[in-house]
């Protein structure tokens, strides 16, 4: 018995450290940074005067500045446009793999392997790719392989484009929501922003494998036995996929959903080795508005109170599938 | 292969063509990569760029690892090395903590030991700029701000989620009979783990290994918030001051690229078995 309670000791003890530097460096930062959020800490030296929300109304409003808000536009552009390739993307690729094809392995390596790499290192390769070129130069990167291949119609700007695609209050659209009420929807922050698309085109590159394995890991768990008795009842092989495969691999849908999307909230160091800011905010993010204001600003209770909407905004996505997870595993 | 090969159909060209075109466009990039740094500089242009080169030069590499006094400015061969005694230390200790978290969390639980986790496991998912200004404040108290060792602190401490949830999972697996045999046996836990899981823990290490190297190796936010002096900067945040500057060609910024790439590409070529189930750990499926 002494040996038990001797061994219990022990075992707490040697988790101890982590649940105190869990507890310290993950709670105990966080309140700290919910409650700086809160302060007039806009200098090096801390000033802890309560200021209410002054934050995070500066934040929604568009003075001083609207960054913010097209930090939020640009982050629901990439989210949705970075989720849909990957997904799409990772899904057909692993039905491609799943047809007992020659040299998978050599396939799905080279389709994982910019899993490996830095987001800075992507960065920085994309950012010469995408770079349209310019008058002196002619087109370069990815507009010149366009041109050489006979698609140079199809040659833009990419991330120097500061277009944003939205309903103008004086069109047609425009007046008519006006009319019913709903003029706010025809506003330059609730549209999307084309540059962004040079940072999803390099973000799903990276990304992509990682759906496609586990769309294959998947794939591979679904028995012979089902995909032989569709083929007996006369089912297709796009009917198959359509009612009998794709049904079967919403769990990991729903995984990709959530991993990459939290990985999409934060995405950072993408956007500071392809484009920073981009023309007019184009391809600003909340992280990054986060780290320039606070590191090279100072204005320390402003970087705090977008860390917090951030973090606010991951937990609503991960806590849930945290707490499902944890469940459903207890009751295996 | 037990069922009987199909005749030659069409639909399989269709298949492998889709995956050769899918194939030379994830490619694409390393193609430039590596091409452009192969290049002499009379030849780099931006019209020529997806041109090979005409011949093998390793100039690029050289004045990107060496960098250009000339120039005005820093190779990379010393954030190289920082990167390498970052890594390689938080890697060490990362998972040796994981591994005695997930021993405890999987064999040792306790009351509170499945509020607890689900607890730690939110620490990998939170946006690092919620913690990162009392981050800075704290280990500028400690002494640690800026140096090497403060960084691989950092690394080890919000490690351990990841660590202690892949290992939990490998330990999990192991019946709990081997554990109570030997507890009967008269040994203790510390014995436990010495004689009996370390010795199988080769796999669950190299998995959470070469986790941590990667994302370690990889990591640019930690780097450029706790290291400011360019002289003890990782790589990548020296990749991207040199991508940042508009002194240095674009050729050696590519060839810089290729080489802040290099480590982890040489893990994932020769152990992307084991990446892979680090990846899909990552997704709580251990």
């Amino acid at each position: 018995m002494r040996r038990i309670t001797w061994d219990r000791v022990i075992s707490i003890l040697l988790i101890a450290p982590s649940i105190i530097a869990i507890a310290v460096f993950v709670y105990g930062f966080i309140a700290f940074t919910g409650f700086s959020s809160f302060t007039k800490w806009d200098s090096l030296s801390p000033d802890f005067t309560l200021v209410g929300l002054r934050n995070y109304q500066r934040l929604f409003s568009t003075s001083p500045t609207d960054r913010f808000l097209c930090d939020l536009r640009n982050t629901v552009t990439f989210t949705v446009l970075f989720l849909a390739g990957c997904i799409v993307i990772g899904f057909l690729l692993a039905v491609l793999l799943d047809q007992r094809v020659k040299g998978e392995g050599i396939f799905r390596s080279i389709f994982l392997f910019p899993m490996a790499i830095s987001f800075i290192v992507t960065g920085v390769a994309w950012r010469w790719l995408l770079n349209p070129g310019t008058v002196q130069t002619g087109s370069s990167g990815v507009n010149l392989l366009l041109q050489k291949v006979g698609l140079g119609f199809l040659r833009w700007g990419w991330f120097t484009d500061p277009t944003i695609v939205h309903i103008r209050p004086e069109s047609g659209l425009g007046m008519f929501l006006k009319q019913i009420g709903l003029g706010g929807l025809a506003s330059p922050y609730i549209g999307i922003s084309l540059a962004m698309i040079s940072v999803v085109i390099a973000a799903t590159w990276q990304m992509s494998g990682y759906t496609m394995a586990m769309y294959l890991a998947g794939l591979r768990g679904i028995p012979e036995e089902l995909r032989e008795a569709s083929r007996v009842d006369g089912a297709s092989e796009f009917q198959m996929y359509r009612h009998i495969i794709l049904p079967l691999l919403q769990p990991i849908t729903l995984s990709a959903v959530i991993v990459l999307g939290h990985i999409s909230l934060k995405i950072f160091d993408l956007v500071v080795s392809m484009t920073g800011s981009g023309p007019a905010f184009a391809t600003d993010v909340p992280a990054f508005f986060m780290w320039d204001t606070t590191f090279r600003g100072n204005n320390f209770a402003q970087g705090a109170a977008i860390a917090t909407i951030l973090l606010v905004v991951v937990a609503v996505l991960v806590v849930p599938y945290l707490i499902y997870t944890i469940r459903t595993e207890a009751e295996l | 292969m037990t069922t009987h090969r199909s005749p030659f159909r069409w639909n399989r060209v269709v298949i492998y063509a889709l995956l050769v075109i899918a194939a030379a466009s994830y490619l694409l990039p390393v193609y430039v990569l590596f091409i452009t740094g192969l290049k002499s500089f009379q030849e780099v242009s931006l019209a020529r760029m997806w041109d090979l080169p005409t011949g093998l030069h390793f100039d690029s590499y050289i004045k990107a690892w060496l960098g250009s006094q000339k120039e005005g400015f820093r190779g990379l061969s010393g954030n190289f090395m920082n990167s390498v005694y970052l890594a390689v230390p938080a890697t060490i200790f990362s998972a040796l903590l994981g591994s005695m978290n997930g021993y405890v969390l999987s064999k040792w639980k306790f009351k509170g030991s499945n509020v607890l986790f689900p607890l730690m496991l939110f620490g990998m998912f939170i946006p690092y700029q919620s913690i990162l200004i009392p981050l800075v404040q704290v280990l500028q108290k400690l002494g640690l701000y800026g140096s090497i060792p403060g960084l691989i602190f950092v690394h080890v401490v919000y490690g351990i989620p990841i660590t202690t949830l892949i290992f939990r999972n490998y330990y999990a697996e192991i019946p709990n009979e081997l554990i109570e045999a030997s507890k009967i046996d008269g040994a203790g836990i510390l014995g436990i783990y010495r004689h009996i899981l370390f010795p199988i823990s080769m796999p669950g290490f190299v998995v959470v290994m070469i986790w941590q190297f990667t994302s370690i190796w990889n990591d640019f936010l930690f780097g450029v918030i706790v290291t400011s002096r360019p002289a003890v900067q990782p790589i990548t945040v020296a990749l991207q001051n040199m991508a940042g500057s508009y002194i240095v060609e674009w050729n050696v910024q590519m060839a810089g690229a290729l080489l802040a790439a290099l480590p982890t590409l040489l893990v994932y070529v020769l152990l992307g078995r084991y990446f892979m189930r680090g990846l899909l750990a990552g997704s709580l499926k251990g």
